[in-house]
């Protein structure tokens, strides 16, 4: 697999350079341009995500508490696929997705139902609406109102299992994922052992992955049984956390339940593939006083918790705060309405989006690492004895 | 904690996990396997290819390592050969040097041989004649004798004389 160094280069930079633009090229102009009375419109114009609503249910309108809304609002997982949105004339441009619920059997409708949070959906005599949270409660009628506060209604939650934009953005990078690798895949019978096409970019990647996380972690015995959630974790969470960066308001591994689900299941790979060794040392720690044994078992026992607990913060919180920090850099451009403000929050949002990029990365091997870590100490063989005898 | 617990979605993690299980299991079996088989495929390939380039070269300087022994044993057996002839060579002329000194002596001895049995001879017959002799003259001696005694004498003496010379 070679590829010139140059033009590999070339086309990062050029990666680099077309994200700048079409994630902040509009802002920039409208600060330059300054038509003051309509920044905080061109604002959510540029971004936006269903910001009119918040009016409508008297939320503060002033700049500061839209930005604060429009950056919860981006962080949470939608019911709408919302590309931007016209404040001033309350439209929202995109495409709904639809809502599966269950409640007394499935109901199935299309998210335009709820007109943006504005309007109850009615299904089958069921009446629901969007809370501020993106959730969606069940209220009593065609004019029922959510009670309790705004963020936390104390309304009956039906089960809900639409497909969200972050669900929507998933199956695309999964479809993405079997293109590109079955496609590499197949390129290996067609060119004669040797990778071909678009694939053969990442078969250095996949390469990297089985000999420089799989094989030092795990040990060449039993790597091969997890090469193949290793190798899916790290393209995963890469891609979508690379689908974050585009200007389409995507904010997947930024979400606590798809970290969760991830961590999940390295516990579970971990637990259930451990060998002998590995309970041993929880349980009974070899080569320690029998009283240490048992001090020590509640705290390994806690450990197997902890570890996959700390993988599920570990991306969310990275993620999730680079996209906070993001916006909120750019929201600065807003705020300041000056040339210099602007091109100086700019030129912060660029490099900090650049940083992204790397962490993007970062957290795709850190995942992968971790887990190929803890995979390795579940495959521990016994050694400890010659060590402490 | 409360925050994480809030922002929790159960329709979010169980597409998730769907998802994400589905795409493990096809990807398996459609990408990561085939990929990896042809990887190790072919990074088996390029060990052995090398091996093989190590092996071929092994060979070649085994070969080459062949050759130059052979052309020293031959160079030692021609040598030998060479050295040989000349041996038997020189065998040969001294062979037949010591034959030839031999059978001229042989020669030799035979005429040594045959000139003493001659001499043998020729000595028995002078004997014979000389006894003959000494008879006739004993004969004539004593013819005489019976004629004339004084000429006897003088006969016997002459003859005695004569023997003496003899």
């Amino acid at each position: 697999m070679v590829f010139s160094n140059k033009t590999f280069k070339f086309i990062i930079a050029a990666f680099l350079v077309c994200l700048s633009f079409t994630g902040f090229a509009n802002p920039t102009q409208d600060t330059i341009q300054t038509p003051t009375q309509t920044t905080a419109a061109t604002a959510h114009d540029a971004h936006g995500e269903e910001a009119a609503s918040h009016e409508t249910h008297g939320e503060p309108t002033d700049l500061k508490s839209k930005i604060e809304a429009y950056k919860m609002h981006h962080v949470l997982d939608a019911h709408d696929f919302t590309l931007f949105s016209d404040e001033a004339e309350g439209k929202h441009y995109g495409f709904p997705l639809p809502i599966i619920l269950w409640d007394n059997g499935l109901q199935i409708f299309s998210s335009s139902k709820f007109n943006h949070g504005e309007s109850v959906a009615e299904s089958n005599g069921n009446y629901y609406r969007i809370g501020h949270d993106e959730k969606i409660y069940k209220v009593d009628g065609p004019t029922g109102e959510l009670t309790g506060d705004h963020h936390h209604p104390t309304n009956v939650k039906p089960l809900d299992l639409s497909i969200t934009k972050s669900v929507l953005v998933m199956f695309v990078v999964a479809f993405i994922m079997v293109w590109v690798f079955t496609g590499l895949a197949k390129s290996y019978a067609k060119n004669g052992g040797i990778s071909a096409g678009f694939g053969r970019l990442f078969e250095p990647i996949v390469l990297y992955i089985r000999d420089e996380i799989a094989i030092p972690n795990i040990g060449e015995k039993h790597y091969k049984k997890y090469m193949s959630y290793l190798l899916t974790v790290f393209f995963f969470v890469w891609f979508l956390n690379i689908f974050g960066l585009t200007p389409l308001g995507i904010n997947v591994t930024g979400n606590i339940a798809v970290t969760a689900g991830l961590a999940i299941i390295t516990a579970l790979i971990t637990n259930f593939t451990a060998n002998k060794t590995y309970w041993g040392h929880i349980f009974w720690m070899p080569g320690v006083p029998t009283p240490m044994k048992i001090i020590l078992a509640p705290i390994e026992l806690l450990g197997v918790i902890i570890k996959p607990f700390s993988l599920m913060i570990r991306l969310y919180a990275n993620i999730f705060a680079g996209h906070v920090v993001l916006m909120s850099l750019i929201a600065l451009i807003f705020l300041f309405k000056s040339w210099i403000g602007g091109s100086l929050s700019f030129l912060l949002s660029f490099a900090l989006s650049t940083i992204e990029i790397l962490v993007a990365l970062l957290q795709a091997y850190i995942f992968t690492m971790l887990s190929a870590l803890y995979f390795g100490s579940a495959n521990e063989e016994h050694h400890h004895d010659e060590a402490h005898h | 904690m409360e925050k994480l617990v809030n922002d929790f979605s159960f329709g979010l993690f169980f597409w998730q996990m769907l998802i994400f299980i589905g795409l493990i299991f096809l990807l398996k079996k459609f990408a990561w396997k085939p990929i990896l088989d042809s990887v190790n495929e072919r990074e088996e390939g390029i060990r052995n290819a090398l091996l093989s380039a190590e092996n071929a070269r092994k060979e070649m300087a085994n070969l080459q390592a062949d050759n130059e022994r052979i052309l020293q044993e031959a160079r030692m057996e021609r040598d030998a050969m060479l050295k040989e002839a000349r041996e038997l060579k020189e065998k040969m002329i001294s062979e037949a040097k010591s034959e030839a000194q031999a059978a001229a002596q042989k020669e030799t001895e035979k005429a040594k041989a045959a000139i003493a049995s001659e001499k043998n001879a020729a000595m028995a017959e002078l004997k014979t004649q000389v006894s003959s002799l000494s008879l006739e003259i004993a004969e004539k001696l004593l013819k005489d004798e019976l004629s004339n005694k004084e000429a006897q004498v003088k006969l016997v003496e002459k003859m005695l004389g004569d023997t003496k010379l003899n």
